[in-house]
């Protein structure tokens, strides 16, 4: 351990949204209930500013910071501009439906502690960090879930927290496992230690550890709170549930697999694309029905994590695999938010058929739609297909052929549920919904359209960066 | 140049929605005629511009996505320019046939401009990636086109439609990775997989990337028997859909096999020649025999396209057989499959339009509901009767060229699945002769409407000046083909040359 990295400069985007947190909940209290939306614009401040100082750094070697428990490179840095951006995205859908309410600033606060938590998962490679990361990113999510205290809000919170709780333990107890095979809890020093770790210790162990960072991903067999916790909870809220914990704890899987697992005795290569495959299948199968356009969303999500894990899954054995991570990483969640944009700006619409006649009411509205769920399927040149393509080749690559076809076989059948929503939101027939809504709402679903097209027409700079 | 050609009519669509929404439709019509108008002139300009030995044109090459391996590239070559000067016409012709279109005609017309961006960017695409991206786009244009604006079912007709085409283009992006994948360095460009031939010896992997993307494009073409999807797309889609949807989309299919499948990955072709060939019988006669069922006139005419495009893939296939059959057979039998494209959208196109003039007036598509429609409207039925006679292959039109060269190209190499084909000319003679004579001949019966018996109206202007064009050219072609033929066959020897590797 060096003494000369302690620099907080290094980690400049965490400390401003843990800064503008704090700052944020004192103001909060001293701040009129008019005016507590200061504390959201203090928010989104903090947030563009953390893009901002991280992203010069993005395409920079990697440096450690903080001993080795924290590494800045361009898996954090690119974490770091996906999770503040869609933080945006997030306080975007919340300005309107929380102005004015009794608790507006612990809403704004406890989202930039959410997002803090999957920072920190993001860009941790030490394993108590990871456990830190994980409750820092699960209590205020918890607590987000059952903001607006009513019967549907409660019973999300409370599945939410129960299975959190147990997987977390489990997670602890797992990290203990490890700890005590390799005599220490750095990423690097693991790495020296499994490699010829008895295996059922490790297995063991990282399957404690695969509970709890697939909980805060949303993954098979971690998956049961989604649906629940996605439908009870506030539009807003349910947008961030699925998106910003995903995106840290995803992260940490992939660093947890280049650096950790590489070289050990478990085939960890083979269970990440295993858990990828029952992901994506599971989570299609779940969303066929549905009428509920929340649990819709939430089952697309988890069927979303099974393609985020194939290049989990060939970390550090194909080339594309980081590149095709991030890249569709930023595009999962710029798509899914603007979904569930259009989402917020109708919060009286819960089932699929209260979207009938959306383009005759709204058609730049029904278009951004339309651009975000076909992006999800992964139809050109939306961004999402461009990371499926670099997912496909990434999981080709690594010798996992049989994962590229299951998941292109799990794209069609996506299609079909997607299209349901589609179908009646830009047809004529039946009556029209009512054209009231959420304007800043609105204008979230219109950029994330744009960023999410964009991203996929201009994909190539962004690449470039990201390998 | 290319690039103002498949690009200016999204620009065009984009911009009527930009026009105020009080605008009367007539507005809409006149944009959209004058668009696909202009783009027929600006196809005709590139085909005057280009030489016929030359090889790749109009090559336009940018950076895109480089870490992908992804390039903008477009180029014209004598396999993708007829296709593209078919595509104009055509969607000049459901431009001027849609004249009457009063349903919702600006989004029509944007995605009508729109869907012919797609069609002519996916045939003049020369990177995988950017041909995916046509293909899946033309995919996401139709299904709303048939969604949108079809018949009773068309909602179910819509989703099969949509599932079944996705599938295969996944299959074919699995199978575009590959290639990919194999090529070093990575690339996606087609004009350098073409010369790297990366599958060269490896014969496992190739047969599975060949099998994905055989798969992708033969869900597309559609043969048999990935073709179910190709019937209630046909009958439930407004006509105008079903002319692009035969004419042009069918085409994607065949167009890649001479395009991506035979050049890239020839010695897997050469293997499973045979599979092909006996593909392409199949649905030449199972098209024909399934349409001979058919009671409904436009159900029909979309089986007789598997019959047709059942033939391309004989002739694609008979094509790789080697050492005992001459050279010239077998670029006979490749031009004749891109021919047989041209003509194929011609006529069907034709059809489709004639078969939505009789909806309108008629409101079924039932062949028996009618009789005797000759004495009351005798263009109509003359018209119908060309589209009819030059569809079976009759001498002196454009589809007896092009099956013409076919079994000529094919008879050497595969003597029994081509006089096996043979017999789907027979059929479709049969079956095109029953249909006229049901519709057309004996006592005027019109389908029985709620109230009073109407009329039955002859050809408007605006439908006869769509349809005419069409049989015109094919009549052009049968009698005298060498302009098109010129650009066609030093293109279908390097094809050969290519795939004789």
């Amino acid at each position: 351990m060096t003494e000369m990295n302690e620099n907080p400069l290094d980690l400049l985007p965490e400390v401003l949204l843990a800064a503008s947190a704090v700052l944020g909940l004192l103001l909060g209290s001293w701040l009129p209930r008019v005016r507590q939306w200061i504390v959201g614009l203090l928010a989104a401040v903090a947030c563009v500013a953390g893009i901002v100082a991280a992203s010069p750094a993005a395409g920079e070697p990697a440096t450690t910071a903080f001993g080795e428990a924290f590494t800045v490179d361009p898996v954090t840095n690119t974490s770091r501009i996906v999770i503040l951006g869609g933080t945006l995205l997030v306080l975007g859908v919340s300005f309107r439906p929380l102005k004015g309410d009794a608790r507006e600033t612990e809403f704004y606060v406890l989202v930039q502690l959410a997002a803090l938590g999957a920072l920190m998962m993001a860009g941790t490679q030490d394993l108590l960090l990871l456990a830190a990361g994980y409750l820092l990113a699960s209590i205020p999510a918890y607590t987000l879930a059952g903001f607006r205290k009513d019967g549907p809000g409660t019973e999300a919170a409370l599945k939410y927290y129960v299975v959190g709780a147990l997987l977390g333990v489990l997670m602890l107890t797992g990290i203990t496992v490890l700890y005590a095979t390799g005599g220490g809890t750095g990423y690097p020093m693991l790495g020296e230690a499994f490699r010829d770790a008895p295996e059922a210790l490790v297995a063991t162990g990282s399957i404690g550890l695969l509970a709890g960072v697939l909980f805060k991903a949303g993954g098979v067999p971690a998956h049961f709170w989604v649906p629940d916790a996605v439908q009870g909870s506030s539009p807003p809220v349910a947008a961030l549930l699925t998106t910003i914990p995903k995106i840290g704890a995803l992260a940490a899987l992939f660093r947890l697999g280049d650096v950790v697992f590489a070289d050990s005795t478990l085939p960890w290569p083979a269970l990440v694309a295993v858990l990828a495959a029952a992901s994506m299948t599971l989570g299609n199968l779940g969303a066929f029905f549905q009428q509920d356009v929340k649990r819709l969303l939430a089952y697309s999500t988890i069927s979303q994590v099974g393609y985020l894990l194939m290049p989990v899954a060939v970390a550090g054995r194909a080339d594309l695999a980081q590149q095709a991570l991030l890249y569709y990483l930023a595009a999962y969640a710029v798509t899914n938010l603007g979904a569930f944009a259009v989402v917020c700006a109708f919060p009286h619409a819960h089932t699929l058929e209260d979207y009938r006649g959306l383009a005759k009411e709204r058609p730049l509205l029904a278009a951004s739609l339309v651009i975000c769920l076909l992006g999800l399927v992964g139809t050109p040149p939306t961004a999402v297909f461009l990371g499926k393509l670099e997912a496909f080749s990434a999981a080709f690559d690594g010798g996992y052929a049989w994962l590229a076809a299951l998941a292109a076989a799990n794209t069609v059948a996506s299609l079909f549920y997607y299209l349901r929503w589609i179908v009646p939101a830009v047809s004529r027939s039946g009556p029209s919904m009512s054209a009231a809504g959420d304007s800043a709402a609105r204008m979230t679903a219109y950029t994330a359209a744009a960023i999410s097209l964009g991203l996929g027409i201009a994909g190539g700079p962004v690449l470039d960066a990201l390998s | 140049m290319l690039s103002a050609l498949v690009f200016a009519p999204t620009a065009v669509a984009l911009l009527l929605f930009a026009l105020p929404r009080r605008t009367t439709p007539q507005v809409f019509r006149a944009v959209w005629v004058g668009t696909s108008a202009l783009e027929l002139a600006l196809v005709i300009a590139v085909w005057a511009g280009y030489d016929a030995d030359g090889g790749l044109q109009y090559e336009q090459r940018t950076r895109w996505i480089p870490s992908a391996g992804v390039g903008y590239h477009v180029g014209v070559d004598g396999l993708s320019l007829p296709l593209l000067a078919l595509t104009c016409l055509l969607f000049l012709a459901c431009a001027l046939y849609s004249l009457r279109e009063d349903r919702r005609v600006r989004e029509f017309a944007a995605l009508f401009l729109f869907l012919q961006t797609t069609c002519l960017g996916l045939f003049a695409a020369l990177d995988l990636i950017l041909f995916f991206v046509f293909f899946d786009l033309s995919i996401v244009a139709m299904y709303f086109v048939i969604a949108g604006w079809g018949h009773q079912q068309a909602a179910r007709a819509a989703l099969k439609f949509f599932l079944y085409t996705f599938i295969g283009s996944l299959a074919l992006l699995l199978g575009f990775i590959g290639l990919y994948l194999a090529a070093s360095p990575h690339t996606f460009d087609m004009v350098e997989l073409t010369e790297q031939n990366p599958l060269a010896g490896r014969s496992a992997y190739a047969a599975l990337v060949l099998l994905a993307v055989v798969v992708g494009l033969a869900v597309k073409t559609p043969t048999v028997p990935f073709h179910t999807w190709l019937p209630p797309a046909h009958v439930e889609a407004p006509a105008a859909g079903s002319a692009i949807l035969a004419g042009v989309l069918l085409k994607m299919g065949t167009y890649g096999f001479v395009r991506i499948a035979m050049p890239m990955l020839p010695e897997a072709w050469r293997r499973y020649a045979l599979v092909l060939v006996v593909v392409g019988v199949l649905s030449v006669l199972h098209g024909a025999l399934v349409a001979l069922a058919q009671t409904d006139f436009k159900r029909m005419v979309a089986y007789t396209s598997v019959n047709h495009m059942g033939y391309i893939v004989l002739a694609v296939g008979a094509a790789a057989a080697t050492a005992d059959s001459s050279e010239q057979a077998r670029s006979l039998a490749v031009t004749g499959a891109v021919t047989q494209m041209v003509s194929h959208g011609l006529l069907t196109g034709a059809l489709f339009l004639l078969a939505g003039v009789l909806y309108e007036r008629g409101r079924t598509y039932d062949m028996g509901s009618y009789s005797g429609v000759a004495g009351a409207a005798p263009a109509f039925a003359a018209m119908t009767g060309v589209a009819a006679f030059a569809s079976l292959g009759l001498p002196g039109f454009s589809g007896f060229i092009a099956e013409f060269q076919i079994f000529t190209g094919s008879l050497g190499p595969q003597p029994l699945a081509t006089a096996l084909s043979v017999l789907g000319i027979l059929l479709t003679a049969g079956l095109f002769l029953r249909a006229l004579r049901q519709v057309f001949t004996g006592p005027l019966r019109l389908p029985d409407a709620p109230g009073t018996p109407r009329a039955f109206p002859d050809i408007r202007t605006h439908e006869s000046l769509a349809v005419v064009p069409l049989l015109a050219l094919a009549v052009v072609l049968g009698v005298a083909p060498r302009f098109l033929l010129d650009v066609i066959e030093p293109a279908s020897r390097s094809v050969l040359e290519l795939l004789a590797r």
